[in-house]
């Protein structure tokens, strides 16, 4: 991988997409072989492995509505990266498709016969059936794409020739793109993980969701840019500046995490309605419970020591580390939400757990490099890109 | 023992005309030597910790020590007044009830962090000064509205009045004053 030093455009891309493509081809081939022997564990395997990469996608979103709302400087240099991020959503559209034709396997309030003899399900039927579902998936899939669209149509714009007013529309679009970002994937978050258990139900949850999402695109960020530290070109506009800063920032909300993850917790410890407390008590038999102990701990106070002095944020290598460290954390806690329902007794880990995750992930970085390399690392012809690259904390 | 109040004999002062005029001068000052000085704008100028060549402050760690301290004093509490002292049942919850208790550990943790920081700053500071020789200066009021300055105090070990303002003057600076505790 090389950077032309004046126009910042690839001049080798590197094997990153094609060893990713390769792996996610494999990884999907072996999930299909998976789907014939038993396609209740695929279906569990695979809506996790969806729910943790699209995490990536929609984070990348948030972040660029953040920018371009708040007018943000610092993150001018990374916005290319961000950018392609978020454009693999439109194609995470078709990677849907596997959950919504295991929805019978995955919801259970999807069984008729079940419905019939369950009041709190016919009481939820408007909402929790499978035509309004089907409908939800569509909508949230086409208020992503249609933000993603309008913020890489003006980002191209910007590239050939910079005006002034090609940054105020983005940050037109910005403000109401941010209210449909906050409803579309708190219920989505509904719809996808906590509908699993349809009885259960947190209006935390959403932000729960949000906060795990922010972390995983941060860490993934991180990643990146360390994977291009060191290249020429790459070092002069990012900076061991803005790995700190992105080091805060995942710091903060791994605590805001814990802090979300808490207040569920509390509210339904507290109150003690068994409606509500089954949930826990679910994860709290066989070998759930073990994960349940680890998790707060393992998830916040361990990042917590290890992010907490700024040595720690400005050392690329230790960053680095606790950036994949916080992805393996956060495919943990989707594990620890979603599995729980298809294996009450306890953890079965299955070998399509990895081969989903591959497969997507695969898809997910094939997609991301191919977009992130067919232009310029960099924003050239923003007028924030030369604040951005001196900036300091 | 830190000297809480030091005392301040004379202060040199000189004006700079830019805030880039000003860093660079801070620059020249570290370069020589001088400790005991300080730059006063009207807001932040980026990179004048470094130009000035400040360490970092140790304020981050006193705060780190002192909220932990709040953390188990918040923990400490609570378990002697609701399972030693005066143990009551509530919603049949066990006495020593950890979740119960986390929101009293945040809210104590966080208060003495946020008043460690600022006592801890004003300490550092050596605040309140009600007496300096700055303040004697009709022109230093400026540095809040369209001026920047550069002080030398009397307790620099380099500090010599003629040399010190001498060399102020190379730098750039204008307007020279040399002022007195009176």
């Amino acid at each position: 991988m090389k950077l032309d030093s004046n126009t910042y455009k690839f001049t080798d891309k590197g094997n990153l997409g094609n060893i990713a493509l390769i792996v996610g081809i494999i990884g999907l081939a072996a999930s299909a072989v998976g789907y014939m022997q038993d396609s209740h564990q695929f279906y569990f395997s695979y809506l996790v492995a969806f729910f943790f990469w699209i995490s990536v996608a929609l984070g990348a979103l948030f972040f660029n509505l953040l920018h371009h709302l708040t007018r943000a400087s610092w993150s001018t240099a990374i916005r290319k990266l961000t950018e392609s991020m978020m454009s693999v959503i439109p194609f995470m559209f078709v990677l849907i498709i596997p959950v919504l034709l295991g929805m019978h396997e995955l919801y259970h309030w999807t069984h008729e016969d079940v419905v019939a003899t369950d009041l709190v399900l016919q009481q939820k039927e408007p909402y929790l059936n499978i035509p309004f579902f089907i409908i939800r998936v569509v909508f949230y899939f086409a208020v992503w794409s249609i933000l993603t669209f309008i913020l890489l149509k003006n980002s191209a714009k910007q590239d050939i020739k910079h005006e002034d007013s090609i940054l105020a529309r983005m940050r037109k679009y910005s403000a109401p793109g941010m209210m449909l970002f906050a409803f579309t994937l708190t219920f989505a978050s509904f719809d996808w993980l906590m509908s699993l258990e349809p009885h259960w139900f947190s209006t935390i949850f959403g932000v729960y969701i949000f906060c795990g999402v922010f972390i995983s695109m941060l860490a993934f960020t991180i990643i990146m840019v360390r994977y291009q530290n060191g290249q020429g070109a790459f070092d002069r506009i990012v900076t061991v500046e803005h790995r700190h800063t992105l080091g805060k920032l995942l710091f903060a909300f791994t605590i805001m995490w814990a802090y979300m993850g808490f207040s569920q917790y509390l509210l339904i410890w507290y109150a003690n309605l068994p409606e509500e407390t089954f949930w826990y008590l679910q994860r709290w038999e066989g070998s759930w419970r073990t994960l349940s102990i680890i998790l707060p701990i393992a998830h916040f106070g361990l990042p917590f020591v290890a992010l907490i002095p700024q040595a720690a944020k400005r050392n690329g290598n230790w960053l680095l580390m606790m950036a994949f460290y916080m992805l393996l954390m956060r495919y943990m806690d989707l594990y620890w939400i979603a599995m729980p329902t298809h294996s009450p007794e306890g953890i079965q880990y299955s070998w399509m757990d990895i081969s989903t995750m591959a497969g997507i992930g695969g898809i997910f970085i094939w997609l991301f490099w191919r977009k992130y390399t067919s232009g310029a690392a960099v924003p050239v012809n923003d007028p924030g890109l030369k604040v951005s690259m001196e900036h300091v904390n | 023992m830190m000297e809480l109040v030091k005392k301040i004999d004379r202060v040199i002062l000189a004006e700079f005309g830019s805030s880039k005029e000003l860093l660079q001068a801070a620059e020249k000052m570290r370069d020589a030597g001088y400790k005991e000085f300080d730059c006063h704008s009207p807001f932040l100028i980026h990179g004048m910790d470094a130009a000035m060549g400040l360490k970092r402050s140790p304020l981050g760690y006193i705060v780190f020590a002192f909220a932990s301290l709040g953390l188990l004093g918040a923990l400490g509490l609570q378990y002697w007044t609701s399972a030693v002292d005066y143990p009551l049942v509530i919603s049949g919850k066990p006495f020593f009830s950890g979740p119960a208790f986390v929101p009293i550990v945040f809210a104590l943790t966080i208060l003495t962090a946020a008043i460690t920081a600022v006592v801890g700053m004003i300490v550092i500071n050596r605040l309140p000064r009600l007496r300096h020789p700055l303040f004697s200066s009709d022109r230093f009021g400026k540095f809040s509205d369209d001026s920047f300055f550069i002080s030398v105090e009397s307790s620099d070990k380099k500090y010599n009045e003629a040399h010190t303002a001498g060399f102020l003057k190379t730098i750039g600076g204008q307007n020279i004053e040399i002022l007195k505790d009176e």
